[in-house]
């Protein structure tokens, strides 16, 4: 029964890992293949199979006048706008998780959780719903296809998270700790950050890591509220046509799309096994 | 130039409140608050410490009105049941945290944090995480953190409750040392323990505390000698005094089909029916006694609790050695009524075998 189990567990492991691993293994195959390794039969390996070249990695910061396609641009875009937009949602998030944890709220039936609910709600409306308002509002405010703009959408898509991963978190540190921190003298500014906010890194690392994720693979908003001037680089890589970028320039923007959130994924999922995110309070 | 407090009340939850306490602190003092759980021992202290706002009520210290000084001026100290220190800090950085708080020079920080690791007995520990110490130090480390201050007011919640038994024997008498020794003539210490013997050990005032009412008032020997009413008597006693219905009569106590002779201090008792009050270490075991039946034994530490019965009659004793008893075997006991309590039907004490009877 044991061994039954042990060998079924390995092997529904290994299906699934080839199953998520090979589509990677085939873009990175791919993005290093020229024309004749393409199109003349399947072929596995480099140097045996067939002899890699970087023509795929080198199309992708060329101009499209030189026949290039350029992400670099739409790449940094979509970095600048992430980072800034998960930036501010950390600390707005965080400023209101810890005031959702620690102090009471009440305006007539709403509560504390009333509120907390709220911004999850954010996340459980389905985006297109959200995407009409948007598009007004930006156009409204003159800032349609820019990138202030899509910080602005980001912030609000992101905020949530923040602020679920951070009440949470705060919920488990103690109150007392702020409390004794307020006895030695920090008025509850000072307890915020010279106790709360050094005892909560974990929790604002996986908070952050989640917002970068989930600002990252966005397509959705980039799509509608971009035509022209600015372009995010999910939007840009589906642009891309097969007919006219050859395969090996797409797997390797593909590649370098997914990259950042590689890195991401190892970052969390540290902190996620080792069960640091409560980890910090005994 | 008192800490006091007048009328103060609070409501928290039906069940846990504050209900018009009044109090005067003085300064080079020990005081005891001595209360069950939900007594609102916690509460009151967090009251004192401003972490709460009472409903009503005032609290003064130094002629100044306590309430309008926000915690962090209060200059105080407070040392939680829960080990609480600054996990991200080092024991040094723990304990030198409200000093630096106060932007004292780093050389009175240095000399003022090792003379408080002296007192705690964590020298050599000052570079160590705080999750790398045990409990016992954890506490230790806040004790020190709160001791540094040289706080006006020191309150100190059930600091013991989560040790274990050894330890907290320990600690409880290196606190008493540091109490007598290691505070200036300014402090305020505030103590508060559910447990009796840690009341009457610290030997300070104790205040008996129960549902957000200060029952009595006064030195630990006193509650322990005339405990006012049956609810002090429960609460200072551990195990709790046995409480017996009983009858006068013209030459005998009796209770159930059991007749003591009344000692001399019992003799002048108004009424006829009252409770006679025994503690559980005053019934010894004695072969001309009268016969009970074992329903429970429990050895606890050196000591034997028998919870027995007879008939209608329930009584625990604690004697003062290891024996080992089984469930049902017949014990004979004797009542040292000489040491007996009578409370009147109400529940005040009619009588103690310290003081006579006092109406």
């Amino acid at each position: 029964m044991g061994k039954l189990y042990t060998f079924l567990k390995y092997f529904f492991i290994t299906v699934w890992t080839v199953f998520v691993v090979a589509p990677f293994l085939w873009a990175l195959t791919t993005s290093f293949k020229d024309f004749n390794s393409v199109n003349g039969g399947v072929t596995y390996i480099p140097w045996v199979d067939f002899e890699p070249n970087l023509e795929g990695w080198r199309v992708l910061i060329k101009s499209p006048a030189q026949g290039g396609v350029d992400i670099v641009e739409p790449y940094f875009n979509s970095l600048f706008v992430t980072c800034t937009a998960s930036l501010v949602s950390i600390i707005l998030g965080t400023l209101s998780a810890y005031a959702l944890s620690r102090y009471t709220f009440k305006a007539g039936p709403i509560k504390n959780n009333d509120i907390t609910f709220f911004f999850i709600s954010q996340r459980i409306m389905p985006p297109i719903v959200l995407s009409i308002p948007f598009f007004l509002f930006l156009g409204a405010v003159n800032l349609l296809d820019s990138l202030f703009g899509l910080i602005v959408v980001y912030i609000v898509l992101l905020m949530p998270i923040a602020v679920w991963i951070m009440v949470d978190f705060f919920n488990k540190v103690p109150r007392e700790i702020d409390e004794t921190a307020l006895i030695d003298g920090c008025n509850p500014y000072q307890a915020f950050y010279k106790v709360v906010l050094p005892n909560s890194i974990p929790g604002l690392i996986v908070a952050g890591m989640f917002c970068i994720i989930f600002g990252w693979i966005d397509f959705f908003f980039a799509f509608i509220l971009t035509f022209t001037e600015v372009q995010l680089l999910p939007v840009k890589i589906v642009a891309l046509n097969s007919s006219i970028t050859p395969w090996w320039s797409l797997s390797a923007s593909a590649l370098v799309s997914v990259a950042p959130l590689i890195v991401v994924a190892f970052i969390v999922e540290r902190y996620l096994s080792k069960g640091n995110l409560s980890g910090a309070i005994k | 130039m008192n800490l006091v407090g007048e009328n103060l009340s609070y409501k928290l939850t039906e069940e846990l409140q504050l209900r018009k306490i009044s109090f005067n602190f003085e300064k080079g003092k020990l005081y005891t608050i001595l209360g069950r759980t939900l007594s609102g021992k916690t509460t009151l202290l967090k009251t004192i410490a401003g972490l709460l706002m009472p409903d009503s009520g005032s609290i003064r210290f130094e002629d100044k009105n306590f309430l309008e000084i926000p915690v962090w001026k209060r200059n105080i100290a407070m040392v939680y049941q829960q080990f609480i220190n600054y996990p991200h800090l080092n024991v040094f950085e723990n304990i030198a945290f409200p000093l630096k708080q106060r932007g004292l020079d780093p050389q009175k920080i240095n000399d003022e944090v090792f003379k408080s690791l002296k007192l705690v007995g964590l020298e050599g520990y000052e570079k160590r995480k705080i999750q790398e110490l045990s409990g016992g130090q954890q506490q230790r480390v806040s004790v020190a953190r709160s001791l540094v201050k040289n706080a006006k007011i020191l309150l100190l919640d059930e600091p013991l409750v989560n040790l274990d038994y050894k330890l907290r024997e320990q600690l409880r008498e290196e606190f008493k040392n540091i109490f007598v020794n290691g505070l200036s003539e300014e402090s305020i210490v505030i103590f508060s323990t559910t447990d009796p013997r840690e009341a009457m050990e610290l030997n300070g005032e104790v205040i008996v505390l129960d549902e957000g009412r200060v029952l009595q008032v006064g030195a630990a020997k006193e509650i322990f000698e005339n405990p006012k009413d049956l609810k002090v008597a429960a609460i200072s006693n551990d195990p709790p005094m046995n409480i017996l219905k009983a009858d006068l009569g013209s030459n005998k106590i009796k209770f159930e089909d059991i007749e003591i002779d009344i000692p001399d201090h019992l003799s002048k008792l108004k009424d006829k029916h009252f409770n006679f009050g025994i503690r559980a270490s005053d019934i010894e075991l004695n072969d001309n006694g009268f016969e009970f039946e074992v329903e429970l034994a429990e050895i606890s530490g050196s000591e034997t609790l028998l919870h027995l019965t007879r008939g209608n009659l329930k009584i625990i004793t604690s004697i003062e050695e290891v024996m080992d008893f089984k469930i049902r075997d017949k014990v004979k006991i004797n009542f040292k009524s000489n040491r007996a309590y009578a409370f009147d039907e109400v529940g005040n004490l009619a009588s103690s075998p310290f003081r006579g009877s006092n109406v």
